[in-house]
Order: C-alpha cells, then structure tokens, then sequence
C-alpha cells in the first residue's frame, strides 16, 4: 500500500492531551475529533491537514493517557500515517487496533515541514520526494504484522475465536 | 533463570506456558478489565459493532463513570448512560453509579476488586495503579478493552524491568509521591518505556499503602508499561481489609534473586526534600526550595494519585487552624466515598472547609481539565495529580505545578510554592 502526502512536523514527547484535549472526549466520531486534532499546540493543524498528509515527530509520540480517541482524531482529521522516532506504548497499541499505520525511522530530523513523502508500508520505506533521500523503517513484530494484516484487533480475535 | 514478580504473574496466567521471556508475546488471561466515562463509549461501540451477544464474565468487568461525573454537561451525561445502559443489558456486577462511585484507581484496591498476584488492565492509562499490591496492571485503549470482555484474554508483550532500589529514611514531610517525581525527573517521560517499573529497597519497605499506589500511578509518566512493588505485610493488612480477604499468599510473588532486569538505579533519599514537577512534563522535576517565587492560584489535592484518605490526613495536618490565602482556590476532592466519610469522621472535612477550602464529591474533575476547577488564561496551579502538559487543567496559556498534598497545602496557605515545614 502507497501513502502519499506532506510532512507536518511535531517535536519529542508529544502527549495525547496534544492531539486531543479531554474537554472534546465528550465524543467519539473520527469528524468531530478531527476537528480539534492537536489544537492546543498547533491551531491551525487541522485547517491545514489535506487528506493523505503525514505526521513526522520525535521521541515518545502519544504520551499520556490511554485514551484512543487519539489516534482516532489523527485518522479523522485525515493524517494517513504518523512517523516518528518512537512511540508510547498505549498510542501503539491503539493505533494498530484502529488501522492507523504508524512507523518507527531514527531520521526523522532530516524531514522538513512540508516536504512530500511516499510511503510502502510493506516494504517499510519512506522516499521524500522533496529532498530525494530514502529511509527505511524498523519492521513490525511478527505478533503485530499479524495484527496489522488481519485489519486490526477486532478482526484479528474474530478470527481467532473461528479457528 | 530467575523471573522477576511481574514475569512470574504473567506466567501464571499463561496457562499454555511452561516459561516466559521478555520480548516475548503472550495471550494472557485477565482477572479484571476496567473502562470510565471517556473510554467505555468507545469500547462499547466496539463490542457492539463486533456482533458479539454477551461479555465473557459478568463479574471480570469493572465499570467507573469518574472523570466527567457527576454529569457536567449534556454529552457527558449521555456518556455516562451509555455505561449504565450497557452494564444494565449486560447485567455487569462492577458498575458503579454516583453514589458508590468514586475514582477508579481508588476506588477497585478499597473494595477488594484487584489484589496481589491479579492480572488487570483497564482503558484508563493510570491502571498501572495496583502495582501497588502486587499486582500487574496496566493502561490499554478502548479496542483493547473491548476484545478482552469478549475472551477474557488480552495479548502482552512481556516487559523487562527495571529495578529501583531506594536507600535511607524519609524525611518528615517527604512522601511516596516525591519518590516517583524523583524517579520521573531522574530517567525522564521515557525513561522505562515499555517497562516494568520494580519499586524495591528498605524505604519502600517502610511505605505506607497510599504511598505505594501513588508510586505506582505515576509509572506511566516515565513511558512504563507498570509499576510494581512486592506485597509484604503492609500490604496483606490493606489487602486483609477489603471483602476479598481471602486472596492466598502465593510464594511466587516474590522476584528472585537471580532475576535478570535491564537496568538497576539505586538512590539515597536521605537528603531528599520534596519535589515539585514544572510545567509542562512530569519529568521537569525540582525541589520545592528552589520554587518559593511561584505563586499560585489554585490548589487542587485529590485524583487517583493522592486523593486517599492519608493524603487528606496530611493536608490537614498542615491547614489545621490556619487560612488559605485569599487569592488561591483550594479544591479538595477526597477519592472515594469511603475515604469521604472517613475524612468526615477524623474532622478533617471540618479542618478543610474552615482554612477556606472547598471539598468536592468524588469526581477526576479538573485533573485533566474536566469540571471543578478549570484554569483560566495565565492562571497557575499546584496539584497533587500526575500530568501537568499543556492545557491539561483548562487554558492552554495555564500551568501546572505537581506535587504532594503536604506541599500543596502549604502553597495554598502561602500564595507561593511553599515547604510544609514553613507554615507548620
């Protein structure tokens, strides 16, 4: 699968109340969640997202609390992929549950706000076509491909429970 | 090989398991999944969506309307009734309605619905709490709760741990929660991610419960997956007090001694004086000498971290006979119905409310910035819950100070970030 969009930039240890403060968690529809995505700390973020564009961060992505309207709200504003130098484990989880494609490369800095990328997500490669430089990803664990395959948990325990 | 406490719970309920690794993924069996206000819709919109007809243990559910509750708007009403509604259908025996309610990490150890060796998890991140007991709890997402009140099982990869070993006495107002604020501020917001966080060494011997919980909450500020500590007598007591008394003492809650950890950090606490966490991060940790200049206006003592009935005993033990100051709104939000009434009959309410405080129901209220007490523009705060990033308790241009109930209680009485020992 090929997921091609612009890079929007996000620093280290960007926590969930960033992507989605608490006040909006009186909701669960990926629109509305959308909406709000990271205003607090970028308000224009999401006037800005065009559907298909990518975040780009650094350590620690998804600190905090557990809540999964966070991923939800990244996917709902449009965001097809968020990149990043590492995840908080809650945000990982969650967002392999939901099908939001995530990607771990230690070269995030050499991303620029704005710069087009292309993804393969199965072979784990980021091409930036603005500064023609390739990086490749830390693959999955073979558990979470299993995962990612199946479309998700929920699908994943369907089939589970029918074998 | 030796395992550690947080690898031979793990094992023991990975029936299909002769041993365990870290690294390793496991199919693991739940004793408890727990979800809130803010995290059952979702997970319940999931279940239903699953198709699936009935959850896999009525009474391995646990149901906690906390963080916007009472109702404090419309929407959350219709959350909250969502997990009315659904535990209603389900015929859930852990639902808890305002009432019996109180916050979730505080409230499931006081009843006895978690205890020693058990394996929790719940879609609230701060369910690495019952480490305390000895337990392996920790946070997940709603579709993760979701599937496992469909199996009664939950997939994990099992943790390496990091072992802490705290050396020394305590000094007098110096509290757990400086401890983990210490740790924090030591090995940063990542520090354990993805790791069992081990609380070990002859001061945590000396901890009280409270103490020990409200280390164990806060392990998922350093990135850990949990926080743990060996049950010993202090616990069993804790333990023996609750309906589930009959939990067993199993020999293997004990790490070995020739368990393998990735890391071991070992600190002297004997100098330590109590730590306060700048804004915007947990790990932005100082001691409180260094802060006297920050005056506030707010102060909150409450949450799952410290809202406990010996957090509340050494609020008052600083407010008693003296007045707030008249520019700081001081909130107290005692956790549980229980420790409500229990603070009711020591005098502590009365303590309260006399130096100007107000006191809340139960409720997570402004900790994450929800009802009862948001900050406003420019507004500072001092509080004894566990996050403090951008915006949490209200204005994104507001700022959060984390510290003990005993410093908090002094900041209140001062304007300023204050030391117990300078109004007592």
């Amino acid at each position: 699968m090929i997921l091609k969009g612009r890079a929007h930039k996000f620093g280290d240890d960007i926590n969930t109340d960033d992507i989605i403060a608490a006040k909006y968690l009186v909701s669960t529809d990926p629109v509305e969640l959308g909406k709000k995505c990271m205003e607090t700390i970028a308000p224009d973020f999401a006037k800005n997202v065009k559907i298909g564009d990518i975040i780009v961060a650094g350590k620690n992505f998804g600190c905090g609390s557990s809540r999964e309207h966070a991923p939800v709200a990244i996917k709902g504003v449009g965001i097809s992929c968020v990149i990043a130098k590492s995840f908080a484990r809650i945000f990982y989880r969650n967002s392999i549950n939901i099908g939001l494609p995530i990607l771990e490369i230690a070269d995030c800095d050499r991303i620029k706000a704005g710069d087009e990328l292309e993804i393969n997500l199965v072979k784990g490669e980021i091409k930036n076509l603005t500064q023609n430089e390739i990086y490749k990803s830390e693959s999955f664990p073979g558990f979470m491909q299993e995962l990612v395959n199946a479309g998700g948990l929920m699908n994943w325990v369907k089939n589970k429970k029918l074998k | 090989m030796g395992y550690t406490i947080t690898e031979k719970i793990l094992l023991a309920h990975t029936p299909d398991k002769k041993e365990i690794h870290p690294g390793e993924f496991i199919w693991a069996k739940i004793d408890l999944a727990l979800a809130n206000d803010i995290t059952a819709p979702l997970a319940i919109e999931e279940f239903k969506r699953s198709g699936a007809k009935r959850v896999f243990d009525i009474k391995k559910i646990a149901l906690v309307p906390d963080h916007f509750t009472p109702a404090k708007d419309l929407r959350s009403a219709n959350q909250a009734k969502m997990l009315a509604d659904f535990a209603s259908v389900q015929a859930l025996k852990n639902y808890f309605e305002i009432g019996q309610m109180g916050v979730e990490h505080a409230l499931l150890p006081e009843i006895g619905l978690v205890g020693p060796g058990d394996l929790i998890v719940g879609a609230d991140s701060h369910t690495c709490t019952y480490g305390a007991l000895g337990a392996f709890s920790t946070g997940m997402g709603s579709t993760d709760i979701a599937s496992s009140w469909i199996t009664g099982h939950v997939w994990l990869k099992v943790p390496q741990s990091i072992k802490f070993i705290y050396k020394g006495n305590l000094k007098k107002w110096v509290s757990g929660k400086d401890l983990i604020l210490y740790t924090i501020g030591d090995i940063g917001v990542d520090g354990a991610l993805y790791k069992a966080m081990e609380f070990t060494g002859p001061a945590i011997k000396k901890l009280g419960m409270d103490d020990r919980f409200s280390m164990c909450n806060m392990a998922i500020e350093a990135g850990g997956k949990s926080g743990i500590i060996e049950p010993d007598e202090i616990t069993w007591k804790y333990v023996a007090k609750s309906k589930k008394a009959k939990v067993k003492r199993q020999k293997y809650l004990k790490s070995d001694k020739d368990a393998k950890y990735s890391e071991i950090k070992e600190y002297d606490i004997s100098k330590m004086e109590p730590q306060v966490a700048c804004p915007h991060l947990p790990s932005n940790v100082k001691p409180v000498s260094q802060l006297k200049s920050v005056n506030v206006d707010q102060a909150i003592i409450g949450s799952c971290t410290n809202g406990r009935i010996s957090d509340l005993r050494v609020a008052a033990k600083v407010l008693k006979g003296k007045k707030v100051n008249r520019d700081v709104r001081t909130i107290i939000i005692p956790a549980t119905q229980a420790i409500m009434k229990q603070a009711v009959k020591e005098g502590l309410i009365e303590i309260f409310v006399n130096s100007g405080c107000i006191v809340s129901t139960p409720s997570c209220g402004p900790c994450l910035g929800g009802h009862c007490g948001i900050l406003a523009d420019n507004e500072i705060a001092i509080a004894t819950t566990n996050r403090n990033f951008i915006g949490r308790m209200g204005s994104p241009k507001s700022f959060v100070y984390l510290s003990s109930p005993a410093v908090a209680a002094a900041t209140a009485i001062k304007g300023r970030i204050a030391h117990p020992e300078e109004v007592v």
